[in-house]
């Protein structure tokens, strides 16, 4: 008799090398290595010091994306607007995947984008894969049912050299999401209200599998944004059952295998949801039914509540108090009358085509209010295209906003584009930590409905009234 | 890596809760190409003002502070980003262990590959710790014990192998090094290939 596993403990199985000991951790092996500009140049020394070549050029993609530039680079003048020390860094990346044989989507690459964005797009990304990257959002791509998770550059060295890390085998937790989103509430929204509920450490330890009707009806660009924040939740991974709608999504991709071999790979997949009977050593459920679009009030992702509700009070936390302290927010209101200075459209948890087109719905035929910079920015360059394929690079531009050049860009702000302090930015990142977009800067969360609507009214804004006047 | 088996310090403590890898060093400071000199960047945005300055008050500003080699912060210390430089940052300062009552798993791992000590104690032993700032501590890495300042002793979890590591000074890179047959093997015999 087999015994029942989950999605995660049948990748998990599929890919131990050597089985884990009291003493030792399982040798896992890696199937897709994503690599960026910040976190590998120390990866690379280790190599060089050594002597040790890249053991899966193959299997190894790069990108540069973090301390890119997000107006057009047309040379090396153009790469030194973001800094000496940041084109330094880019220049090492492309000397390091010259010298080690690894392909890198370069400023000339129409494939170029945030490494979490154009690994999907490319198709590299695919269910039953164990997948890492310098990068704690690398949780993404567990959208497709793969195990997917973020690593420190100690271990994108291991992985360079050997194709495989230590790891001891992470807990599961299922998030059960029953019900279904309603109009105006989107894949951001219930992503925030989960690690609201759960805490922003509720997860630590644990991979998480979201599974439900709720998740069911996700499309893929929505499931990544479920997944991508899986991070904030403190967990390992996030993951979501492979179905019909991540096959369709994957047809004829660029590194998806094709005609038979497509066949063989469907039926493969097949095969990975968890069994019926299959046990996690957590459950928590939410019900989709009653979220509202969500925004958060505090320095952390789990400082959230619903657009109307007003912020908790005070928990005599001192934690608490210093976080509404620097986001000059008061208990006991809503956020809804807060004015805004910069909104933010973009990053790898909403800067897909779909999110681009909720933003876009919002703001047609409409301007962003004076005195609000709105900047949006393109998941990929791929991206960047479809958009502008569709007109949507004329509404942005119509309604005052800026449109840029695919990148983290205002994400983390380590490009240049960065909001001032003090000022308040609604962004659709991941990340509302002091000083994370910027020095002093105070950064509520929100979906790009929510972001779209606080542009127009420049202040915190419910996008459902806007999208009833259509 | 040196092995390590033990550090006696004092304390410094920074009682705040979910203190973020962008808190113990802010993206811009990512640039670097090496892993040196990042501790004149540990906690820049909370340890300088906007003129620069030290901030009177924060606790690593503080004259007590100098030469602590054990960091006691707030709960759920280290979450965001696997970005290695915030160990670096806080070994580059001298900070050779955190305690807390949780550590985010990336930070943890990133730390563990880089001799700097996580150690998760309970609420009760890490409230006296909070409360007694410059106290002197013990971390045993060998036996998995903190000597705490009353003379007693509690334990701490740890991963054998990355505490067998540490005490031994061994890179987890050799080890798996020593797997490539089995990587080998594995790589011809899976059903299928990515
Ligand atoms: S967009 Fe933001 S969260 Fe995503 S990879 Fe870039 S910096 Fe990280």
């Amino acid at each position: 008799m087999t015994t029942a596993r989950t999605l995660f403990e049948k990748v998990w199985a599929d890919h131990v090398v050597v089985d884990e000991t009291p003493d030792t951790p399982a040798v896992l092996y890696i199937d897709l290595h994503l690599i960026h500009e910040v976190t590998t140049p120390q990866a690379f020394s280790l190599l060089r010091d050594k002597g040790l070549p890249v053991r899966r050029p193959d299997l190894t993609l790069a990108t540069m994306d973090h301390s890119t530039p997000t107006t057009p680079v047309a040379s090396l003048k153009d790469l030194l607007v973001v800094g000496e020390s940041a084109a330094a860094q880019v220049r090492q990346m492309q000397q390091n995947c010259m010298d080690f044989g690894i392909e890198l989507h370069d400023f000339d690459s129409e494939h170029r984008g945030i490494v979490h964005v154009i690994g999907p797009e490319l198709g590299a990304t695919q269910p039953g894969k164990t997948i890492v990257c310098g990068d704690s959002h690398t949780s993404t791509h567990g959208a497709f049912g793969a195990l997917a998770f973020g690593i420190g550059t100690t271990e994108v060295g291991h992985v360079l050299a050997t194709q495989c890390l230590l790891q001891r085998k992470p807990k599961t937790l299922a998030v059960e999401v029953s019900g279904a989103l309603g109009s105006g509430v989107g894949a951001k929204d219930l992503i925030l209200a989960i690690i609201g509920q759960i805490g922003v450490d509720g997860g630590t330890g644990h991979v998480i599998e979201y599974r439900g009707r709720a998740i069911e009806a996700l499309g893929m660009d929505a499931r990544m944004t479920v997944c991508n924040m899986s991070i904030e939740a403190g967990a390992r991974a996030g993951m979501i059952a492979p179905d019909d709608t991540t096959f369709e999504y994957l047809r004829g991709r660029p590194r998806v295998p094709q005609d038979a071999a497509w066949d063989r790979a469907v039926a493969r997949w097949r095969a990975l949801p968890g069994d019926a009977d299959a046990e996690f050593d957590r459950t928590v459920s939410i019900d989709a039914g009653t979220l509202e679009p969500m925004v958060t009030f505090g320095t952390n992702p789990g400082m959230v509540v619903g657009i109307n509700e007003p912020v908790p009070d005070d928990t005599g936390d001192t934690s608490f108090r210093k976080a509404l302290d620097y986001m000059q927010l008061e208990t006991g209101k809503p956020l809804t009358e807060t004015g805004v200075d910069v909104v933010f459209v973009g990053s790898c948890t909403n800067s897909r085509l779909s999110d681009l087109q909720q933003a876009a719905s919002v703001l047609k035929g409409r301007r962003v209010a004076d005195g609000v910079r709105m900047l949006v920015v393109p998941g990929s360059q791929q991206i960047k295209k479809a958009a502008e394929d569709i007109g949507l690079d004329r509404v942005f531009l119509e309604a005052g906003a800026e449109w840029r050049e695919s990148g983290c860009s205002m994400c983390l702000g380590m490009n240049g584009d960065t909001v001032g302090r003090g000022q308040l930015s609604v962004s659709t990142s991941n990340r509302n930590f002091e000083g994370r977009q910027g020095i002093g800067a105070r950064t509520v969360l929100a979906s790009p409905l929510t972001a779209a609507a606080s542009a127009i009214h420049g202040r915190i804004a419910d996008p459902r009234p806007l999208l009833d006047e259509g | 890596m040196q092995p390590l088996t033990q550090i006696r310090s004092r304390t410094v403590v920074l009682p705040t809760r979910d203190i973020d890898t962008d808190q113990i060093i802010p993206a811009r400071f990512l640039t670097t190409t090496s892993r040196e000199g990042l501790g004149a960047h540990l906690f820049a945005d909370l340890r300088f003002g906007s003129d620069g300055e030290p901030v009177a008050g924060f606790p690593l500003n503080s004259p007590e502070s100098e030469g602590c080699e054990i960091l006691v912060a707030g709960n759920n210390f280290g979450c965001g980003s696997s970005r290695e430089h915030a160990p670096w940052a806080l070994l580059d300062h001298g900070i050779r262990a955190v305690i807390s009552t949780e550590i985010a798993d990336i930070f943890r791992n990133n730390s563990l590959k880089n001799g700097l000590v996580p150690v998760v104690v309970r609420q009760e032993i890490h409230d006296r710790l909070l409360a007694s700032p410059g106290a002197e501590v013990l971390i045993d890495v060998e036996r998995a014990m903190i000597g705490l300042p009353d003379g007693s002793e509690v334990s701490f979890p740890i991963d054998g192998f990355a505490r067998y590591c540490l005490v031994e000074g061994i890179d987890q890179l050799g080890f798996l090094q020593q797997q490539l047959d089995e990587i080998s093997n594995y790589e011809e015999q899976r059903p299928w290939k990515p």
